[in-house]
């Protein structure tokens, strides 16, 4: 993998472990300069290497430019520029990092408060050094959990119950997030026992070390959750920033009309919905050109566990997406602690009617559908091109629609895509015939709910990787509820549709996709069986936008899935970890697609997307997509972009879309991806 | 010696808790002075928190939430370099602001004030030894 190369490859885990904890690096954010000072010198004598900053802005500015650059931060909780717990909640969702609360405060509240944001534990100042010689367990932890485990996850998730929030929830507690990091769960299961027992992440990757129950965010259970906040609102397909921001929780409870769901899992379900959707939003913006390209259909994969919002699959147009119709998936749990922000924005290519016949043309109508979406929603920062109910979730046409999609004619977007599965909660369902759509575009207009952090949001055009994507996490409950795992698809599955349209938005700058990596391995892993031909997917969300939120790719072992949905988000910085990762999946996912993309032709704009945006070098990533992806279907990966963190979360996200993809049907897509990408490219 | 007269008599009397300890043992060759570096660092930076916290004394009525924040503040400060009477202090009169109990925070933030003062003295000889 290639690793941050920074600090000696800390962040590889081959070499790393060999000296670590030594060396473990530790980002302290504290205003009191006093307890700053301590901490450094503490930290140091732990043998680890300490940045400080007083300023909680100064520290996510430093984890934005490069997630790979830390392994775990410590946070005061009350600090003048910015809220602890918020501070948390965004390093959880934008970079998944492990998060270490510190306060003078020993409230239960507020330690309550540190588990429910996320907190992998909570110290009391003064600090000591016997407790923070103890801290690096908990980056240990969190890459356990994270490749892992995905299979656990599942049954773990079940078995969890959310004491935090809510005595019972119907749906099954437990790290939502992280279906896709099944081990997670479980892992964190077995681990909480041992933590400190205070880390209760309900976002994805906190999950993992935590027990506490948790409401999962099933894909059903989310498809309810965006029904009542449409109804809230306008009821319009795309969710308006003031819609969602606006919307109360109580409101949304009734409406949901679940039983044992508490306010306090709507509340913060909200939050991470928000937070998502302005993440896609921002990546939405960069899109917004390729969009157009593509022709605007932006299909919303809907990942399926709440916590990450893993893929936003906003499906634009119900109509035209019917058929594929991603279900808007659900953020849910996306914010939390999103790993892997999988934000997959799927252009419009989802949708079965990009796909059908005129397929080129359907294809740039999508696309430009989903374009439009994205400006849309770029505009509004908040907007979010998130339709949670709006797509008709097809399950099962979809699916069938799917094999359709080899065909030669090149777009048959299995209609039945719409299934995206994502937001179905029964998941399974709907997505199955992901791979038939590779289309998916996700737009994941990400709105950055008031966490500026978010900034871009890498929507990430998974054309190709859609099918699979979805398929991915319909199929599996758990799938949906792990965000991580369907974003892992989605996300990384760069639109290659989106390259064509446009390179430009790919130059987005990644704002901080932590999860990128993750989601690209997952979807890497599923894409490649699924989809076969979604490279195109890739990069150009990478690229793109920071925001690429967790484009998960689902490229994994399917068919040649190529359409490695490639986080924007996690692009940035991951791109680079999970490059190697990448590539290997890719090749394998690629070598079905044919080249829609002529790899120069992305790569170069991707290149220039990615040195606008991320020093992170996801050259190499593109590289290797576009050597997969010139084979059969050339992927752009944006990779580059923010390497290193894709590449660990590409790691993480291919395996995690390798373990689902064998659940799955296989997408057959590559036929259909190539066409669909050429058709693509052709329009760039 | 009269180093160590002085500083064992700081930890019998309750001035200095085990924290203060901790401090001394982030020394090396590297940081000979760390204890003394931290302890300025310390005195100089709550003067402003000592001074935020004697304006909202003089408001009127009291902002209880604002002077539990910057006592707050104030105690992790003296938490960390192991002044155990201005911690305690602190905590009364955190408790006082829980309360809404002026005359008690007033009262005690004198005795935080003193105990303060009083300790910045000793350290102050202790160093100098």
């Amino acid at each position: 993998m290639i690793m941050d190369e920074k600090r000696g490859s800390f962040s590889c885990e081959d070499g790393y472990m060999d000296r670590f904890p030594i060396g473990m690096r530790v980002l302290a954010v504290d205003d009191d300069p006093i307890c700053l000072k301590l901490l450094d010198n503490l930290l140091r004598k732990c043998q680890y290497q300490v940045t400080t900053t007083n300023q909680a802005i100064t520290a996510l500015k430093m984890l934005r430019e490069n997630r790979n650059n830390f392994d775990l931060i410590i946070s005061d909780v009350n600090m003048p520029d910015m809220d602890g717990f918020k501070l948390l909640e965004l390093v959880g969702l934008e970079m998944d990092l492990p998060v270490i609360m510190i306060s003078a405060h020993s409230d239960t509240k507020l330690v309550m408060k540190g588990i429910t944001h996320g907190a992998v534990d909570y110290l009391l100042k003064p600090p000591r050094i016997e407790e923070l010689k103890n801290i690096w367990q908990h980056v240990i932890r969190k890459k356990k959990t994270d490749p892992r485990d995905q299979n656990k996850s599942t049954s773990h998730d079940k078995a969890l119950t959310d004491t935090g929030e809510n005595g019972h929830v119907a749906a099954t507690t437990g790290s939502g997030d992280q279906s896709g990091r099944a081990n997670r769960k479980r892992k964190d299961q077995d681990e909480d026992e041992e933590e400190e027992g205070e880390e209760e992440g309900l976002e994805n990757e906190d999950s993992n070390s935590q027990k506490k129950p948790r409401v999962v965010w099933s894909v059903d259970l989310h498809k309810k959750f965006v029904q009542a906040v449409n109804q809230l609102g306008l009821g319009n397909e795309f969710f308006t920033q003031k819609e969602v921001l606006l919307a109360v929780p109580k409101k949304i409870l009734d409406l949901m009309n679940v039983e044992g769901l508490t306010r306090e899992n709507v509340a913060s379900h909200l939050q991470k919905y928000r937070l998502y959707l302005k993440r896609i939003s921002n990546v939405a913006n960069q899109q917004a050109n390729m969009v157009a390209a593509l022709g605007g259909k932006d299909s919303y994969l809907r990942m399926g566990s709440l916590d990450g919002f893993g893929d936003y699959r906003n499906i634009t147009r119900p109509g035209r997406l019917s058929n594929t119709v991603l279900s808007s998936y659900t953020p849910g749990g996306m914010l939390g602690r999103l790993n892997s922000p999988a934000f997959l924005t799927l252009r419009g290519i989802t949708s079965s009617g990009l796909i059908q016949p005129g397929h080129s043309q359907t294809l740039s109508n999508s696309l430009s559908a989903l374009g439009k979406l994205q400006s849309a929603v770029v505009p509004d920062q908040r907007a979010n091109l998130f339709q949670v109910n709006q797509l008709p979730q097809n399950k099962s046409t979809t699916l069938g629609d799917f094999n359709r999609l080899n065909d030669p004619t090149g777009f048959t977007v299995a209609p039945s895509f719409p299934d995206t599965g994502v937001t179905d909660g029964s998941s399974s369902n709907s997505v199955p015939t992901v791979s038939g759509n590779p289309l998916m575009l996700q737009v994941n207009p990400q709105q950055p709910h008031s966490k500026e952090a978010f900034g871009d949001q890498s929507s990430l055009c998974v054309a190709s990787l859609i099918p699979e994507s979805f398929d991915f996490c319909v199929r599996d409950p758990s799938n949906f509820l792990d965000h991580n795992r369907c974003n892992d698809s989605w996300q990384g599955a760069v639109q290659l549709s989106k390259f064509p349209s446009n390179s430009l938005s790919l130059t987005e700058p990644f704002s901080h996709d932590p999860l990128l990596p993750n989601n690209l391995r997952d979807n890497v892993s599923l894409a490649s069986s699924h989809i076969g031909n979604n490279p195109m997917d890739f990069s150009s969300s990478m690229a793109v936008s920071e925001p690429l939120a967790d484009s998960r790719v689902d490229i994994q072992g399917h068919t040649g899935l190529i359409g490695n949905v490639i986080q924007n988000y996690a692009t940035k910085q991951r791109w680079e970890e999970h490059r190697p990762d990448y590539r290997s999946s890719l090749n394998n996912s690629f070598s079905p697609v044919n080249s829609l993309v002529s790899p120069n032709a992305f790569s170069v704009p991707l290149s220039e997307s990615m040195n606008q945006r991320h020093t992170v070098s996801s050259k190499k990533f593109d590289a290797s997509l576009f050597g997969q992806l010139n084979g059969r279907s050339s992927i752009v990966q944006h990779t580059e972009v923010g390497k290193s963190d894709l590449d660990t979360r590409l790691r993480s996200n291919e395996e995690y879309l390798l373990e689902q993809t064998k659940s799955q049907e296989g997408f057959v897509q590559n036929e259909s991806l190539d066409d669909i990408m050429s058709a693509i490219i052709k329009r760039v | 010696r009269q180093v160590s007269l002085i500083r064992q008599s700081l930890f019998d009397q309750g001035f200095l808790d085990e924290q203060f300890i901790q401090l001394e043992e982030l020394g090396d060759d590297a940081n000979p002075n760390f204890v003394e570096e931290v302890v300025s660092l310390y005195y100089r930076d709550s003067v402003r928190l000592i001074h935020n916290l004697e304006q909202a004394l003089e408001k009127s009525p009291l902002d209880y939430n604002k002077l539990d924040e910057y006592m707050h503040q104030f105690k992790g400060s003296s938490s960390s370099i192991g002044a155990k009477k201005v911690k305690a202090e602190c905590t009364q009169f955190k408790e006082f602001c829980m309360a809404e109990y002026r005359e008690g925070c007033m009262r005690t933030f004198q005795q935080v004030k003193r105990e303060y003062t009083t300790l910045k003295k000793k350290l102050e000889a202790y160093f100098q030894v």
